[in-house]
Formats: C-alpha cells, sequence, structure tokens
C-alpha cells in the first residue's frame, strides 16, 4: 500500500515532513474524504499529498480527479506557504545566532589547500612567509592563502580523533559506544575551554588584535592533526612509535603556533624580531608563549589513556 | 577525564556566581579592588588589575537584576 509512494514519492516526502497526511483506507464518505484510497488503484501516485513538483507527473495520468479538487489545491498551497514560512523562520533565527556567511570564509577551501596545510602542521621549520594576505581590507579565503585559518581541518580532524579513539579503544577491547558520545564531549569540552580562557587572557592583556573567536577555534583544533598521527603511529608499531610521533608533532604545532600567532599578537616591532623594551610586549610574549605552549600539554592529555 | 557539556555548563554558572556575589563594601574595597579605585590614567595602558576589576564589576552589574528577586537575600541598601 504504501510501498508505491515510497518508491515514487520519497523525494518529495522527505522535502515537506510536515504534509504528511496519513491515508486510512476507506475512511468516511466520499465526499469529505480528501485523498483517495489508492491502494486499490494500482500504480498510481498518491496525488493526495503530493507537492507541486509532482504536477507533470501526474497530468499524465487519466481519470485521476483528485487535483481538480479545490480543497486540495488549498491544502497544498496552504501546506507549502506553511513549510517556507518555516524555513524562512530557522534560517532568520539561526542566523542571529551562528554567523552562517562568515563561517562560509572558513570553509572556502580546496585540495591543494589542505594538503599544504597539512604539511606545513606537521613541518613548519622551512616555510618563511607566515603572513596573512588581504585584498582591500578583507583576508583572502583561505583556498588562496595557506597561511589563512580555516575550520574544515579543526573539523575533520575532531571527526577522524573520535574515530581513531574508538578504534584504539577496540584493538583493545575496551570498546562501548557510549564512549564514543563521552570521548567526543570530552574533547569537545577541552576544545570550549581552551578557547574561552584564551579569550579572556587576550581581553586583560587589552591586545588589539584581529583574531576573532572562530580564529582561535581554528587554531586550537589544529592540534588535533597532530594527535591523530600520534595515535596511528602508536597503533601501528607501539608505545615507543606513539612517543616519538607525538614529541615531533608537539614540537611541530609549537613552533607552528609561535609562529603565527607572533604576526597577530605582538606589536609590529616585536613580530620582526626586534628586541622590544617594555612590560606590554613582554606580556604578549609570554601569553603567546602560553598558548602555544597549552597545544602540547593538551595533545598529551587527550591522547595518552589511549594508548596501552 | 569524561568532562560533559553539561559539567562545563554547571561550572560556567557557578564560576559567574562566584564573581556575582562579591560584595562591594565588605570585601572589594578592603582589598583595593573596588569601583572607586579603577580610575586610572587615560593612556592606552589599563593594566591587567584594572581590566579584572572592570569585568567582575561588569558582571556583578549584568547578573544584579535577576540576583535581587531570585536569592531573595536581604541585600545592602547602600549598595546602590
Amino acid at each position: 500500500m504504501d510501498f508505491t509512494a515510497t518508491q515514487s514519492g520519497f523525494r518529495q516526502r522527505k522535502l515537506q515532513p510536515s504534509m504528511r497526511l496519513r491515508n486510512s483506507p476507506g475512511d468516511g464518505p466520499d465526499g469529505s474524504q480528501l485523498f483517495e484510497d489508492t491502494s486499490r488503484a494500482g500504480p498510481g501516485p498518491q496525488a493526495g499529498y503530493r507537492n507541486q513538483q509532482a504536477g507533470p507527473q501526474t497530468a499524465g495520468f487519466s481519470g485521476q480527479t483528485l487535483l481538480s479538487e479545490p480543497m486540495s489545491n488549498l491544502a497544498m498551497a496552504y501546506g507549502s506557504s506553511l513549510a517556507s514560512q518555516g524555513r524562512e523562520m530557522v534560517d532568520k533565527n539561526l542566523d542571529r545566532f551562528i554567523p552562517i556567511s562568515k563561517l562560509k570564509y572558513y570553509f572556502a577551501v580546496d585540495t591543494v589547500y589542505v594538503g599544504k596545510k597539512l604539511g606545513l602542521l606537521v613541518f613548519p621549520y622551512m616555510h618563511e612567509n607566515w603572513e596573512v594576505s588581504y585584498q582591500q581590507d578583507t583576508p583572502v579565503a583561505p583556498r588562496f592563502d595557506v597561511n589563512a585559518p580555516d575550520l574544515y581541518i579543526p573539523t575533520m580532524g575532531f571527526i577522524t580523533y573520535i574515530l581513531v579513539a574508538g578504534l584504539a579503544l577496540g584493538t583493545q577491547s575496551r570498546f562501548s559506544p557510549e564512549l564514543l558520545g563521552v570521548q567526543a564531549s570530552s574533547a569537545l569540552v577541552w576544545l570550549i575551554m581552551e578557547v574561552l580562557v584564551v579569550l579572556l587572557s587576550l581581553y586583560l592583556v587589552t591586545v588589539n588584535t584581529d583574531l576573532t573567536t572562530i580564529d582561535l577555534l581554528a587554531f586550537a583544533g589544529y592540534k588535533y592533526v597532530g594527535m591523530i598521527v600520534g595515535l596511528v603511529a602508536g597503533l601501528l608499531f607501539g608505545k615507543p612509535a606513539y612517543y616519538l610521533s607525538l614529541l615531533w608533532c608537539c614540537a611541530a604545532i609549537f613552533v607552528f603556533m609561535i609562529r603565527t600567532l607572533r604576526l597577530k599578537l605582538l606589536s609590529e616591532a616585536a613580530a620582526e624580531g626586534k628586541l622590544v623594551r617594555g612590560a606590554r610586549n613582554q606580556l604578549r610574549m609570554y601569553l603567546t608563549m602560553a598558548i602555544a605552549a597549552a597545544q602540547p600539554i593538551f595533545m598529551y592529555w587527550l591522547t595518552f589513556h589511549l594508548v596501552r | 577525564m569524561a568532562f560533559t557539556l553539561y559539567s562545563l555548563i554547571q561550572a560556567a554558572i557557578l564560576c559567574i556566581n562566584a564573581v556575582a556575589v562579591l560584595h562591594e563594601e565588605r570585601f572589594l574595597s578592603k582589598i583595593g579592588w573596588g569601583v572607586d579605585q579603577s580610575v586610572g590614567g587615560f593612556g592606552d595602558e589599563p593594566g591587567i588589575k584594572v581590566q579584572l576589576m572592570n569585568l567582575i564589576r561588569s558582571v556583578r552589574t549584568v547578573m544584579r537584576g535577576g540576583k535581587f528577586k531570585f536569592t531573595g537575600k536581604h541585600k545592602d541598601r547602600n549598595e546602590n
């Protein structure tokens, strides 16, 4: 009965779930029945709860008097206007909390950028120019500049980290599906706390910087790459390999963060390497080093219990 | 450590509550962190202590409206 609908109407049904109306066979007299029971009618589509996109399809079937009924027209029009209203409201409210347009900038990446950035995260020693290039006051999209922060690598890294953690737990027969959720929320909490602490310290030291919260989130998320490398090495080759690769990745992330944050947090002169005296510059330097030093600590903290 | 999001929210609320109940007269002025002691120089170097005092004061101001209603404790009338 319902199978014909699911085969040919699946996509439309998913689009407008609010319009789904139950079709119990033989309910009520013909006058008040909105949708006829097509279980006897063979392969005709159940046009009662179709939206307008199925219009061309149903035109070909003769004998269907459904669409000519004014009630069903009204119902379809009402339902579709409800759905579009709902979508507008969701868009408007969502945009208030999460700036969608700003987020799109951080996901404008391509394969070349991702490859170069991953290489930079594991081996930042040869890279020379760490400045983010601008294009008339707006930063260039990550696709065109390897120094720009993005959110694609941190997001993918986070998810991969959880999967690898599950894999590691599984090889030690400690796995259960709830543990995945526990790992995920734990790592997320540490990430949020780190971003909040960095924000607080930036506020206290009154640094005039153009680092946004999302930038900080991106920088905090880059450590997941090193953690995954360490975990995979530990799974494949045992504990010494884990420690060695973690050490390498910790050093790499430390250098990466210092070189990236130096340009953003320190004043112009200090960023070029000249020694600028003054309490404020010293404070900023300490802050940069503290942020960079927190990364290896987190990397070790979040992975050591997974490698036995 | 198995942290959950809920424990983070709990900790955040408790911290904000702790900052909000710091009493102006009895405590903050005594240790030199009162409101009247934060008017420093007008240069661009407020310093950490002044920033902290401003932060505490702003948290207390924001939380004050709800605090009076919900805690029901007798608040010092001089504190305005």
